[in-house]
């Protein structure tokens, strides 16, 4: 179909606008931000702390969470049982509501009230206002990614190769680490990175829980509600850049070998 | 050594009916049936890949019914293969040994034996995504072997390769069988299983309907569908007569006007006439023989089949006759040709039908 020269210039018109639509409001914080901007912002403190922060919050949700998320997603994929529609779309929860909305929803759980807050507090966590609390925000509304893609991959390795590996003598927990995972771990490591990506994005849900510790996409914020755009784009560019970084180095990493794939 | 009793398995749309087969430790059974016969449902029966709703399985007079699949003894090669694609050739054949506490240099010398029997020694390093048909197929024999099982399940495993590979695995099967290990193997090709096995079962739509030496189902086949299965071609609808007092020759109508006389004491009936081609004679004049069925007609076709030739002798009843190539040449014989051809009352089959 593509080979009309009409319906190429019709394609390669919107797809370049579509493009443009992204790449140039990207372009345009970079282009409008000096050198001496990116120089101050790297030398300011409370700029790298946070990001620093925003890293490691996210990391540290898709370590805690994905442990758990694995074997889940592994299940989902495997195993029919009532209500299994129900499940998976409650697993998109977190994505579709106003992230504003999750925050509260995290708040009423892990808030000083609670059990969870007050459970935390007996062994010295502190969820609001803390960086637990960051962790479990974008966590919850990242989760999703993990979980999705995870399910995707377990599901596109054939089963008849897990019961071959049963039936060579292996047990269930051995077929999961030497069959099932190695083989969905494209899908898997693309989900880990996309679930690392999305909660270093995150502001709602966060910004509900803990105002302080700063993450980065509350710092950029609070320098445009108190200083305006000038202050705030050199601060979003740098942490842009980072998390673009995190993102190329990551699907490099997830990258698949040619001929190991399922 | 393996007996197989009354298992059944009903899916939605299939259902395995009473299986009962039971096998010595020398055995070699071909599971003959056409495609979706249920023969894989009843690998993977045994295999414990699928549990049975009824029926019981006792190895070596353990019942192993409801033993987990890995500690069954019986190992279980797809027709895929199933080989793991992220790993080496090597890995896949030592699969099975790291359960086995050999060591890693007990593992590297049990995969090169294994490896060295299978023909697949120089192929340790690849990955199954390089391997040809016949390489992988070894491969997974080799893998399978590691377990060391009782019993080796084989879902047809000379599928998809051609004409010189199948023969060079088939001499490694009957290596394998002749090392001392008990084989089911299913197919759909009754020459396969005429040439490997040493039990025949037949599997029609989920039951078994016949289970024998090859020679047995193939000279006396129980039903229609064994007969047609196992390639035999002279098969007449037919439609047997009232004796005639005192001779013991029966005599059935085929093609409404054909009389042909074989032995038995069936009653009137419809049914099927068998007659093994290697059992009927031809020649250019009608000859005094003890054979009492004596037709004549036209060949309509000759072509080569194996070493010998095969005729197709319009009668009436298109027979199909096997002669030699000497004899095809000595007589002169081409398509067109009229010529008689004659087969004893006791060399003719009855089926019911």
């Amino acid at each position: 179909m593509l080979k009309s020269w009409k319906i190429r210039i019709v394609f390669l018109f919107f797809s370049g606008f579509v493009l443009l639509f992204i790449i140039a409001p990207l372009l345009g914080m970079f282009l409008n931000t000096s050198v001496d901007e990116y120089t101050e912002t790297l030398a300011d403190k409370q700029v790298m702390q946070s990001i620093r922060l925003t890293l490691f919050s996210s990391l540290a949700g898709v370590i805690i969470f994905g442990i758990a998320a694995i074997p889940f997603s592994y299940f989902l994929a495997r195993k029919s049982f009532p209500g299994k529609g129900l499940v998976n779309g409650v697993i998109d929860l977190p994505v579709v509501i106003p992230h504003s909305a999750a925050g509260i929803a995290i708040l009423g759980i892990v808030s000083r009230g609670s059990f969870i807050g007050q459970a935390g507090e007996a062994v010295g966590i502190q969820f609001v206002g803390g960086v637990a609390g960051i962790v479990v925000a974008m966590a919850f509304v990242s989760i999703p990614f993990l979980i999705n893609a995870a399910r995707d991959g377990f599901e596109a390795v054939p089963e008849r190769l897990e019961k071959a590996a049963l039936n060579l003598g292996a047990s269930p927990f051995r077929v999961f680490f030497t069959v099932s995972l190695p083989l969905a771990r494209r899908h898997i490591l693309t989900g880990l990175t996309m679930m690392w990506a999305r909660g270093l994005s995150e502001f709602g849900a966060v910004v509900i829980i803990a105002y302080h510790p700063m993450v980065a996409p509350v710092l950029i914020w609070e320098r445009f509600t108190s200083f305006g755009l000038s202050y705030a784009r050199p601060v979003a560019a740098v942490f842009v850049v980072v998390c673009l970084a995190v993102f190329v180095a990551m699907r490099l990493l997830s990258a698949e070998k040619k001929g190991n794939r399922v | 050594m393996i007996s197989i009793e009354n298992i059944s398995v009903r899916f939605e749309s299939f259902a395995l009916e009473d299986i009962s087969l039971e096998l010595e430790k020398s055995d070699y059974l071909a599971l003959l049936g056409m495609s979706g016969a249920g023969k894989t449902v009843l690998l993977e029966v045994l295999a414990g890949l699928v549990k049975p709703q009824t029926g019981r399985i006792y190895l070596e007079k353990r019942d192993v019914t409801d033993d987990k699949i890995q500690n069954r003894g019986m190992g279980l090669v797809y027709q895929d293969l199933s080989l793991f694609p992220h790993m080496s050739v090597f890995e896949n054949i030592a699969y099975p040994l790291k359960s086995k506490n050999l060591g890693r240099q007990g593992v590297r010398e049990r995969v090169s034996e294994l490896a060295g029997e299978t023909g697949v020694l120089h192929l340790l390093d690849r990955s199954p995504g390089t391997l040809s048909g016949g390489e992988a197929q070894r491969v997974a024999l080799a893998r399978t072997l590691a377990s060391d099982p009782k019993i080796l399940l084989l879902d047809e495993p000379l599928s998809n390769l051609d004409v010189k590979l199948k023969a060079g695995l088939r001499s490694l099967l009957r290596r394998i069988h002749k090392s001392g290990k008990t084989v089911i193997h299913v197919t759909h090709d009754f020459m396969e299983a005429a040439t490997l096995a040493t039990k025949v079962a037949i599997v029609e739509n989920g039951r078994l309907i016949q289970c024998g030496t090859p020679d047995e189902v193939f000279r006396h086949p129980a039903t229609e569908f064994v007969a047609r299965f196992s390639g035999i071609k002279n098969l007449f609808p037919c439609q047997v007569l009232q004796a005639k007092p005192g001779t013991g020759v029966r005599e059935a109508i085929v093609a409404k006007k054909n009389r042909i006389s074989f032995l038995g004491d069936h009653h009137p009936q419809d049914g099927f006439l068998l007659i093994p081609q290697e059992d009927i004679f031809v020649s250019r004049q009608p000859i005094d023989t003890s054979a009492i069925n004596l037709f004549s007609g036209l060949i309509s076709e000759a072509y080569l089949a194996g070493s010998g030739m095969e005729l197709v002798v319009d009668t009436g009843i298109e027979f199909v006759v096997s002669i030699s190539r000497q004899s095809y040449d000595k007589l002169q014989l081409k398509p067109g040709e009229h010529i008689w051809v004659a087969f004893k009352a006791s060399a003719v089959k009855f089926l019911a039908g």
